[in-house]
């Protein structure tokens, strides 16, 4: 049977294109015509609705403090998935832009914004399809929607970074306080919301709080769109309630092609757990946060069994140490060290087996502008933790037998850009 | 009213006068840059604290007031 539910994701063509405005209207309905601020609040209060972009933070909070900052506001749709293993938020853009742009209408009236700014990457497709969209909308919109296309780059979704960059700046992150509901684009209060929450806040301002609440748990309620990758029949994203037993998910994508070992579990900032461990978890932060783990970008590879963690990890710590914005020295320094001793750990040159890098970890973390550094060592740490008995192979003979099966995709910004 | 010291890690060059001005609160990483101990400063203590930010070649430190626990 199924786990999927198709509430976001309803109505998708299976040829790649988007949903257009006529068959939108008829999916979903239309937006109530009446939408009143403080309502909508009460309803997305009650939806318990949190941030889907990876931070957790309860969405309706965020509302407020939006709504009751000085002067007029602006909301910021992050569309910017720098994450390299999730691929939800493009498929919102290119496959249902109309219910992001709905999203973008619904949070406009509730933080009293009269402009909104649609943020992409530049090399991404779904501008296109964002500005087809836009262009049937004419004179329908609520709010001015200007679509903002910034720098690829893994840090340019991290909200004070993409502040930065819809305002022409580089898109890198800055020290905060103030954060950007205080002072955002333009100095105003600034909602930042991924796209996925504002897709959610389409169908809540339409169903209500407890249509939101029919599915997922009683503390994290409603659809979530899922990533996975990795040793799957079906890679791909997939809408399943929050709740749902990962070892369903990777059913649903039709089972593991090998024996798993690990899985990654919210991407190249998220944790990695041993696949029995993985598999026995719901998709939660409850459930995984008992393991260790919590949701974060809702990505989650499959490695399999027989593979090389080692040069999995090494690919990504290098790829995150390049990624780094460049700005404070524990990241900068911090990253490159720990990637450059994870290749020697792994051509069993470290004298010290995993001890320098784990020193250094815990110097990195917490020590940056951003989190960029607190989410590269979770990936690190939790590693060497999974992956020990590999750790010991490689130090001891230089290989550990595994293949390495190049799962992890580390294409960075350079190169994608260049591409 | 007590206080606590604060480095921004962005504006940081990590030149290392901080550490050597207040080595009650600040120690050097492996690469020269500030780690902050966050703990309240005690009144005596103040004028170290107020040594480092004033050393500091690029304003990174500033002291945050701690409201009155009662």
């Amino acid at each position: 049977m199924s786990v999927s539910v198709a509430r976001l994701l309803r109505g998708l063509h299976t040829d790649g294109s988007p949903v257009d405005l006529r068959e939108h209207r008829h999916l979903h309905g239309p937006l109530p015509g009446r939408l009143d601020g403080r309502s909508l609040l009460d309803a997305v209060e009650g939806s318990n609705l949190r941030g889907r972009g990876g931070g957790g933070f309860p969405t309706a909070l965020k509302l407020r403090a939006v709504a009751s900052g000085r002067g007029r506001t602006i909301v910021l749709a992050n569309g910017v998935e720098g994450e390299p293993l999730s691929g939800k938020d493009r498929v919102l853009l290119r496959y249902v832009p109309h219910l992001v742009l709905d999203g973008v209408e619904v949070a406009a009236q509730a933080v009293g914004a009269d402009r909104a700014i649609v943020a992409v990457s530049e090399s991404a497709g779904e501008l296109a399809v964002l500005q087809t969209a836009l262009r049937e909308r004419a004179g329908a919109n609520r709010v001015e929607i200007r679509i903002a296309a910034v720098p690829e780059a893994l840090v340019a979704g991290e909200e004070t970074a993409l502040v930065n960059a819809v305002g022409g700046g580089p898109p890198r992150p800055t020290a905060t306080p103030p954060r950007p509901f205080e002072r955002g684009v333009d100095g105003r209060p600034t909602l930042v919301q991924n796209v996925e929450t504002l897709a959610q806040l389409a169908l809540i301002a339409r169903h209500g709080a407890a249509w939101f609440r029919e599915v997922g748990t009683r503390d994290e309620p409603g659809t979530a769109l899922v990533t996975l990758s990795g040793a799957v029949q079906l890679p791909g994203v997939y809408e399943v309630p929050l709740g749902t037993p990962l070892r369903e998910l990777v059913a649903e994508a039709g089972g593991a092609t090998q024996q798993p070992r690990a899985l990654l579990i919210g991407g190249y900032f998220g944790t990695w757990l041993d696949a029995e461990t993985a598999l026995g978890c719901e998709l939660s932060d409850a459930s995984l946060g008992v393991a260790g783990a919590m949701l974060g970008a809702r990505a989650v590879a499959v490695l399999p069994q027989g593979s090389c963690a080692l040069a999995e990890v090494f690919r990504v710590s290098r790829f995150l140490a390049d990624e780094s914005a460049g700005q404070c020295g524990p990241c900068v320094h911090g990253l490159d060290a720990i990637a450059q001793a994870i290749a020697s750990l792994a051509q069993g040159r470290s004298l010290d087996g995993d001890l320098r890098i784990r020193r250094w970890l815990e110097q990195v973390e917490g020590r940056g502008g951003c989190h960029h550094p607190d989410g590269a060592a979770r990936f690190i740490h939790s590693a060497l933790d999974v992956f020990g008995d590999e750790v010991a192979l490689h130090s001891r003979s230089k290989r550990c037998g595994g293949r390495d099966l190049h799962l992890l995709p580390v294409q960075g910004s350079q190169e994608r850009r260049a591409a | 009213m007590s206080s606590r010291l604060q480095v921004n890690p962005i504006a940081c060059d990590g030149h290392g006068l901080c550490a050597e001005l207040f080595p009650e609160r600040v120690s050097l990483d492996d690469w020269g840059y500030p780690i902050v101990d966050d703990a309240p400063i005690p009144r005596p203590l103040e004028q170290h604290a107020r040594r480092a930010i004033d050393a500091c070649p690029v304003l990174a430190l500033r002291l945050e007031q701690l409201a009155r626990r009662d």
